[in-house]
Formats: C-alpha cells, sequence, structure tokens
C-alpha cells in the first residue's frame, strides 16, 4: 500500500471519500481476480491428479457409472420420500418439545424445581448418547418387552429417537437464544405488569426465537441426514435402497445417486441460513461483509 | 543388466510351465513359489468378523480350522502347498471385499454367492457350496404353517442387506408388505426376536445354526432349493486375478463333499418348498 492511496482520514470531505470509494473498488477487483485463479489453480490441480492417477478408470466406472445412476436412482427416490416424511415429522415436533424444555430450564419459579431438575437430567443424559445406540435401544429394546399398546412399527421408533436425541440439542439452542434477551426486557415487561410467564411468552420468546432461527436450521439440516438410520431398524428408505444395489452389483454409484438426493434438500437450506445470519448482523448494526 | 532378468525370468516360467501337468491351461504355474500373492510365501485369506457357525468358530475366529469355510480354506490352501502357519487371515467387511482398489487379501470366503452382475466387477471360483434358502419363524407363530410360497405372502418377512435371500424375498416370495432390511444378521436377528418380523429369510445351515443355538422357540419352517441353477457360494478374487485358476484346481482336488459332511450334515431335513 503507497502513501497515496492510504484511507483518507477525514471521511467528511468529498474528494477524501471518492479516493477512498475508488480505493476499495480496485481492492475488490484485485481480490476477485486473485480468488478466480486460485480457485481454477486448486481445483484444476485436484483434478489433473485424480484424473490421472493409475485408479481413477476402474475409480470411474465403479463410483460414477451413469449406466447405474439411471437403474438405481427410480428405487432411491421412492425411498427417499420416506426420509422426507420422517424429517418433517420429527422436525415439528422437536421444535415443540425443545421450546418445552428449554422454557423449564429458564424459567425461575421454585415450584417448577423438580420439572427443571429433570429437563437438565434429559440434557445432560441424551446429548451424551449416541444418537445410533438409543435407536438401536428404543427399536429393538422396547418392541421386545411385548408390552400392550406399545407401538411396534419402525417409523414410530425411528421419529421417538430422533425427536428425542435431537429435542436435548435444540434446547440448549433455544435457551441460549432466551438468555440473550436483555434483562432489563424482562424487567420492562414486569414493570407493565405482565406475569413472569406473559412477558416470557410475549416479550422474551418472540426475540429469542428469531435471534436462533440460523442454528436451528442447522440442526435441521443435520436431521436431514440423520433420517437415514431409519434403515438400521429394517426400513427400505435412500440409504438402504442404495446399499441393495451396490450390494447386489459391486457398483457404487448408487450411494452418489443417494447423496445427491440429500444434497439437493440440504445446499438450499445450508444457503438460506448463511443468508439469514448476514441479513441478522446487518439489522443488528455490525459492519456488511 | 536388466535384460538378462527378464531372460531368467522367460525361462523359469517355460520351465515351470513344462514342469505342470495341465500345461495348455492359461500358462501359468500353480507351484507355490510361482503365486502371486499379496504377501511373499504366505496366502492371505479375508473374511468378515464375526464369523459365525457353521462356516468359522465365532469365538476362536477363522484361524481355528473349525467349521466348513474354515476347513475349506485350509484345505485349498494345502492343496496349493501352504502350511497351516503360511496362512494369514484379514478381516474384511462385506463391502471392502468388492471395493476398487488394491485387495489385501488374496482370496475373501465369507458366504458370497456367484452372480453374473457381481461377476462383472470381481472374480469368483468355482463354487464350493450349493446354497438353498430357508425361511425361519416360531413355531408357535401362524406362518409355521405354511406350506407352499404363496402362504408366505401375507407375512412381514427380514433378511440382511446384500444377500441372496433378500433377493429370494423380493424376487420368489414378492409379499404384500415390503421386506425389512438390516445391516447385519445380528440384526435381523434383534428385530426378529423383538417380535417385529414374522420370518426371516436365511441360508440353511445360517438358519439351522440359529434355530437350534440362537433363538429360543424358533424353527426352520422350509428350505427352498433355488429354480433352475443351483445357487453357489464362492470365493472372491481381485478382477482378473491369476490365482484363481490354481485355487479352482485346488478345489477340484479335495473332498468337498467330505467337509460338508463334516461341518453341515444336520442341515438336511427341513421341509421343502419348491420355487419353480
Amino acid at each position: 500500500m503507497t502513501e497515496a492511496e492510504a484511507p483518507q482520514r477525514s471521511p467528511g470531505t468529498s474528494p477524501g471519500r471518492a479516493r477512498r470509494l475508488a480505493f476499495h473498488k480496485r481492492q475488490r477487483r484485485r481480490s476477485l481476480t486473485i480468488g478466480a485463479i486460485s480457485t481454477i489453480v486448486v481445483f484444476g490441480t485436484l483434478a489433473l491428479v485424480v484424473l490421472n492417477s493409475p485408479g481413477w478408470p476402474a475409480v470411474q466406472e465403479s463410483f460414477f457409472s451413469w449406466e447405474h445412476f439411471k437403474a438405481s436412482f427410480p428405487d432411491i427416490l421412492s425411498g427417499f420420500r420416506r426420509n422426507v416424511r420422517i424429517f418433517l415429522i420429527a422436525e415439528v415436533l422437536i421444535l415443540i418439545v425443545a421450546l418445552v424444555v428449554a422454557v423449564i430450564r429458564s424459567s425461575r419459579s421454585p415450584v417448577l424445581t423438580p420439572l427443571r431438575l429433570a429437563a437438565t437430567a434429559y440434557v445432560d443424559l441424551i446429548r451424551g448418547i449416541p444418537t445410533i445406540i438409543l435407536l438401536f435401544l428404543l427399536g429393538f429394546g422396547v418392541p421386545a418387552l411385548g408390552l400392550q399398546g406399545v407401538p411396534n412399527s419402525q417409523e414410530f421408533w425411528a421419529i421417538t429417537t430422533l425427536v428425542i436425541s435431537y429435542s436435548a440439542y435444540v434446547a440448549e439452542v433455544y435457551r441460549a437464544g432466551i438468555e440473550s434477551v436483555h434483562e432489563s426486557q424482562t424487567a420492562a415487561a414486569r414493570s407493565l405488569g405482565l406475569s413472569s410467564a406473559q412477558s416470557m411468552r410475549w416479550v422474551v420468546l418472540p426475540q429469542a426465537v428469531r435471534r436462533v432461527i440460523p442454528p436451528l436450521l442447522n440442526d435441521f439440516v443435520a436431521l436431514q441426514k440423520d433420517s437415514a438410520l431409519l434403515a438400521l431398524l429394517g426400513v427400505q428408505e435412500a440409504f438402504r435402497r442404495a446399499q441393495i444395489y451396490v450390494f447386489g452389483t459391486f457398483n457404487f454409484t448408487a450411494y452418489l445417486a443417494a447423496a445427491l438426493l440429500f444434497l439437493i434438500l440440504t445446499v438450499p437450506l445450508a444457503r438460506y441460513t448463511d443468508y439469514l445470519i448476514r441479513r441478522q448482523r446487518e439489522r443488528v448494526g455490525g459492519s456488511p461483509l | 543388466m536388466k535384460r538378462y532378468v527378464v531372460l531368467i525370468a522367460a525361462l523359469g516360467l517355460v520351465l515351470s510351465a513344462c514342469a505342470t501337468e495341465s500345461g495348455g491351461e492359461a500358462g501359468a504355474s500353480c507351484e507355490k513359489e510361482d503365486l502371486t500373492l499379496v504377501q511373499e510365501g504366505t496366502l492371505t485369506i479375508g473374511t468378515d468378523e464375526p464369523s459365525f457357525p457353521p462356516w468359522f468358530d465365532f469365538e476362536g475366529g477363522p484361524s481355528t480350522g473349525t467349521g466348513f469355510e474354515s476347513a475349506v480354506a485350509y484345505a485349498v490352501a494345502g492343496e496349493l502347498g501352504f502350511t497351516e502357519d503360511e496362512v494369514a487371515w484379514v478381516v474384511v467387511p462385506f463391502t471392502n471385499s468388492f471395493a476398487p482398489g488394491e485387495k489385501d487379501f488374496d482370496f475373501d470366503i465369507n458366504q458370497i454367492s456367484i452372480t453374473d452382475e457381481r461377476d462383472q466387477a470381481v472374480d469368483f471360483s468355482d463354487g464350493y457350496y450349493d446354497v438353498n434358502q430357508a425361511l425361519l419363524g416360531f413355531t408357535d407363530s401362524d406362518i409355521a404353517g405354511a406350506t407352499t410360497i404363496d402362504e408366505l405372502k401375507a407375512y412381514r418377512l427380514g433378511a440382511q442387506v446384500g444377500t441372496t435371500s433378500l433377493d429370494f424375498i423380493t424376487d420368489a416370495i414378492q409379499p404384500d408388505t415390503e421386506p425389512l432390511v438390516y445391516d447385519t444378521n445380528a440384526d435381523a436377528k434383534a428385530a426378529f426376536d423383538a417380535g417385529q418380523l414374522d420370518g426371516l429369510v436365511l441360508d440353511l445351515p445360517t438358519a439351522f445354526f440359529v434355530s437350534a443355538v440362537e433363538i429360543e422357540g424358533s424353527t426352520v419352517i422350509a428350505q427352498f432349493p433355488a429354480a433352475g441353477e443351483p445357487e453357489q457360494f464362492g470365493m472372491l478374487f481381485e478382477e482378473g486375478n491369476p490365482l484363481r485358476d490354481c485355487v479352482n484346481e485346488a478345489l477340484a482336488n479335495i473332498d468337498v463333499d467330505a467337509l460338508q459332511q463334516e461341518w453341515l450334515s444336520e442341515v438336511v431335513d427341513a421341509p421343502v418348498i419348491e420355487t419353480g
């Protein structure tokens, strides 16, 4: 950076401002060019290395075969509907259960102490258990008890497992949102005559939930992928359908087809989350990037 | 210098070709020292872990020589000239057996059925066992009374993913409800035991073992001989591995039937349901 290009110290004067804008424009163009070149060099080199590797023809045939892609796709797609159903139902339940847990954990009332203890124990315990183990315990263990009236459906137990597991995480996300609302908000609400429950409902939660929408979406993306756990209980969802094809033909392309279906849903959601975060930062008044 | 090496190698090849009786075949020798192996001087055999009876010994693993597939593997190794100490076992999960890339086993023996589609990605030895599919159910359940394929359509059936047992449900039985599919036989057995399945399809020897030892109250309801060509288990080789021909030669020379008598003899008396 030369002396002439250095940003002016007097932001009010208009020749200084024009120079500063021109400088930023140059800088932006320069970083765009460098970014483009380095992207091409890095990915180009990677592509060259992969395409010229001795194993590439074999890998191409077993992972990127158009024939196998076409043959396996319809079955995988119809299995994917089950994933979608599972994670949509689970997500709605998770958002409700987690909110209840978070509100209980954030409550101050002494009467609710036992509930608060239970909620804390739930979050601590469940977050420490791998979902896959929970799934086996609930999905194979509970039906084996042979209790009257306990459902035996695989989808029921898969949804139950996901709700129990994810609610513990999502409750913590909600709670972080609730705690991020400044105490003065509650104080103001109480001074207006709202009860503690009312101020939680009408003042704290609306602000808290809006703030945590991006991390909630993040957990939703994770949930979509974990819907593949359903396969472990025997249901032929997208991943299992792909696996059946792979084991039958010894060709891995079907896995790629399944991955593509998940990507089609998760990538736009991830982009949308990023957009929300950016907008939020702009609104709160941080400097735009 | 290099030229001499090539010359000597070529000479060796000619000499060894003359030494074997089947000189006309492929030209490669099946003398122990001429075999192309993953690890020189050792026959490296793959199978999955855990491995179950009656194919292997569950506790001791494949190196005990206990179980039909372990016995066949050691018999083949012996025929090729390897002592028991010169046989090494490696754990090869099913997926790894056909994944592209260098293999860390000379061959894999893991109740793998030979099919044309699979044969395009790997090579198989000749079949060493003609396998029948079998249906496992609880003795006191409705399904135990079934005597035809059609009667089985109404039940909830399950099998392990990637098995011909699953293909059998889908293609031959064609049940009204979609079959349930599990990662492993252990998961499938757990689901069956938990009452989530009416019937579990397995290969016949495994079904007998499960009913006799593992799940109380279960029985082999029926066995199903394959319609047309018998279904066979084969050893799996990397595509183009010349060792395959030598293993086939060895398989032809050992008495597989006797080994079958020794390890799988009790599995013949289940009711037969014809599928053809």
